[in-house]
């Protein structure tokens, strides 16, 4: 339902998106990752067509933005960074200001509202100026507005940015109920987050996609897929540390003092090897006193630093190199 | 349309959700009130005529149209919410039309509310009513092409102190262009056409003929299409924000 080809951003001589390729399909909720200033937010931007690309083309639902941008605007949702709102307006008149523009009147206006306000949970503050709502409340207000008409396509930039644990619990409910008939793009620093609520996962790094995959598969990346961490009392660690190095292929072993235990994280060479099969054989066969055993699947924010280089100081690196050749 | 009307509708309430609407009207009446009284000497003029109040005109409206027409896109820029607005499916020129024509309403209304002045001449002697109903029209087309200006520059930076200060001195250009002293100092170097052409483009010029009691299609035509032409670049300003 959204279709992106080849698309580029430059403003001046900074390229901000470069030349990224995707689509989202119905039932998707596509989890858009990468460190500040990796062109998230100029991605959505031109999705939305708040921003003309320099290149390239986005389709959303069949209409190109670039030629039939009213048509792709009204099959959209959209919930800006920082979910600005008119300050002055209470939620109520906000949210009528939006059905109204969408074509909503009357009973059905309503009916959408009621819903919208249900749904971002926003009915006690309804009639309160929106610039004396907490951070948690505006943000939902930006998400009411963008779910006002039930759309096909929704794109939401960091939906969860500024909300308090049961909030933010309370949003990622929302998007997995809508996620079934909708397709659906969320931006999100949170990793934990992707894992909650995303189907698929892209990284981006300075405007260049870097990963594409389900969580699982990202994860799977990381050094920690299939490490096996178990612990002991600080009294059974030593007799127990010689036996798990004698494992064979096992390239490092991490130790973790947790509480009054000693956790060993053991990495095998091959991470698709079922380390966890044979460190519970062994703990079995000599009788250890283990107090924990698992296996990991990996860890998304290992991958993601792995894969993602472009934070202030690198960068500072890079344009020291263009000044000097 | 149904767009356009979403638009007038959430502008007019928005002058009136917060105490600008009020102070503004306020504050303009009793600017305008102050002018007649005191500056223009109304009653020492001792003539039935609204002269004095409608001259006060041009110079009250250069600046408290910049002052309404400050907000209109800076704000929105500088709150982000022209990313909504932006991404909603509303055709630019209802964008553009919608802010203009709230914005021109709500001038209006305080224009109106000065009828007491108006009530007071005729209280007191008998004025030409046809020559007050004419200036008001031209007051109103003027205010206009003030807010048109404004709106316009408006659009061009998120900072609303910015867009007051070149409004104020645009608007200034357009108003004093028309003054005799200042034609007869351009009298002295450039050509009898362009310092014709220059007076022509004077609110002033065009807002006394009209306040002659005369509306002349021409003085009308001129207000209207000055507004057209700045809410063409207006909205071209706004769509250029799409290029980043």
């Amino acid at each position: 339902m959204i279709n992106i080809s080849d698309l580029v951003k430059r403003f001046g001589a900074f390229t901000a998106v470069d030349g990224l390729s995707f689509s989202v399909e119905k039932g998707e909720v596509l989890g858009f990752l990468g460190p500040n200033g990796a062109g998230k937010s100029t991605t959505m931007r031109m999705i939305t067509g708040f921003l003309a690309p320099t290149s390239g083309q986005v389709s959303v639902c069949g209409y190109d933005v670039a030629t039939q941008v009213l048509e792709a605007q009204r099959q959209l949702g959209y919930l800006p960074e920082g979910a600005p709102a008119y300050g002055e307006m209470t939620p109520r008149g906000y949210l009528k200001f939006i059905a109204e523009v969408r074509g909503l009147s009357g009973a059905e206006g309503q009916k959408a509202l009621d819903r919208a306000v249900e749904q971002a949970h926003l009915g006690s503050v309804l009639d309160q100026p929106i610039e004396t709502l907490s951070k948690g409340f505006k943000r939902r207000v930006g998400l009411a507005q963008a779910i006002l008409h039930n759309p096909p396509v929704l794109i939401m930039d960091e939906p969860t940015d500024g909300l308090d644990p049961n909030q933010k619990h309370a949003v990622r409910g929302l998007i997995k109920e809508m996620s079934a008939d909708k397709a659906i793009i969320i931006s999100t620093h949170i990793l934990e987050e992707v894992d909650a609520i995303c189907s698929r996962a892209l990284i981006i790094d300075r405007g260049r996609q870097v990963a594409d995959g389900t969580p699982g598969e990202l994860a799977a990346r990381s050094s920690y897929h299939n490490a096996v961490t178990i612990g002991f009392t600080q009294d059974e660690a030593p007799r127990a540390l010689p036996e798990l190095q004698s494992l064979a292929g096992i390239s490092r072993i991490d130790e973790i003092p947790e509480g009054g235990e000693l956790h060993y994280t053991l990495f095998a060479a091959d991470k698709e090897r079922l380390l966890i099969e044979e460190v519970s054989g062994l703990a079995q066969s000599r009788g250890w006193n283990v107090r924990a055993l698992y296996a990991e699947e990996g860890r998304l924010d290992e991958v993601f630093r792995m894969l993602t280089t472009s934070d202030v100081s690198e960068r500072g690196a890079d344009a020291k190199v263009e000044v000097s050749t | 349309m149904r767009e356009l009307k979403a638009v007038f509708r959430r502008e007019m309430s928005g002058y009136f959700a917060t105490p600008l609407a009020y102070v503004f009207i306020v504050v303009f009446l009793f600017a305008t009130g102050a002018f007649t009284f005191y500056v223009g000497n109304l009653f020492e003029a001792g003539r039935a005529d609204l002269s004095p109040f409608f001259g006060y005109h041009p110079w009250l409206y250069l600046f408290f149209i910049p002052a309404i027409a400050m907000r209109l896109w800076a704000e929105e820029q500088k709150t982000g919410t022209i990313e909504v607005l932006m991404t909603l499916p509303i055709p630019i020129s209802s964008l553009v039309l919608g802010k203009f024509l709230a914005a021109w309403a709500f001038t209006s209304l305080a224009l109106v509310l000065t009828f007491p002045v108006w009530i007071s001449v005729n209280y007191l002697g008998s004025p030409d009513n046809g020559v007050i109903l004419a200036s008001y029209f031209g007051s109103f087309f003027m205010a206009g092409a003030f807010l048109a200006i404004g709106t316009c520059i408006s659009a061009a930076t998120n900072n609303q102190v910015i867009a007051f200060v070149v409004s104020v001195t645009v608007c200034f250009l357009f108003t004093v262009s028309g003054l005799p002293l200042v034609l007869g100092f351009m009298q002295g170097f450039l050509p009898q056409v362009l310092v014709q052409a220059i007076a022509g483009l004077s609110f002033l010029t065009h807002f006394e003929a009209i306040r002659g009691g005369v509306i002349d299609l021409r003085d009308v035509v001129f207000f209207l299409s000055l507004i057209g032409v700045a809410l063409v670049i207006n909205g071209v300003l706004i769509d250029a924000k799409r290029e980043g």
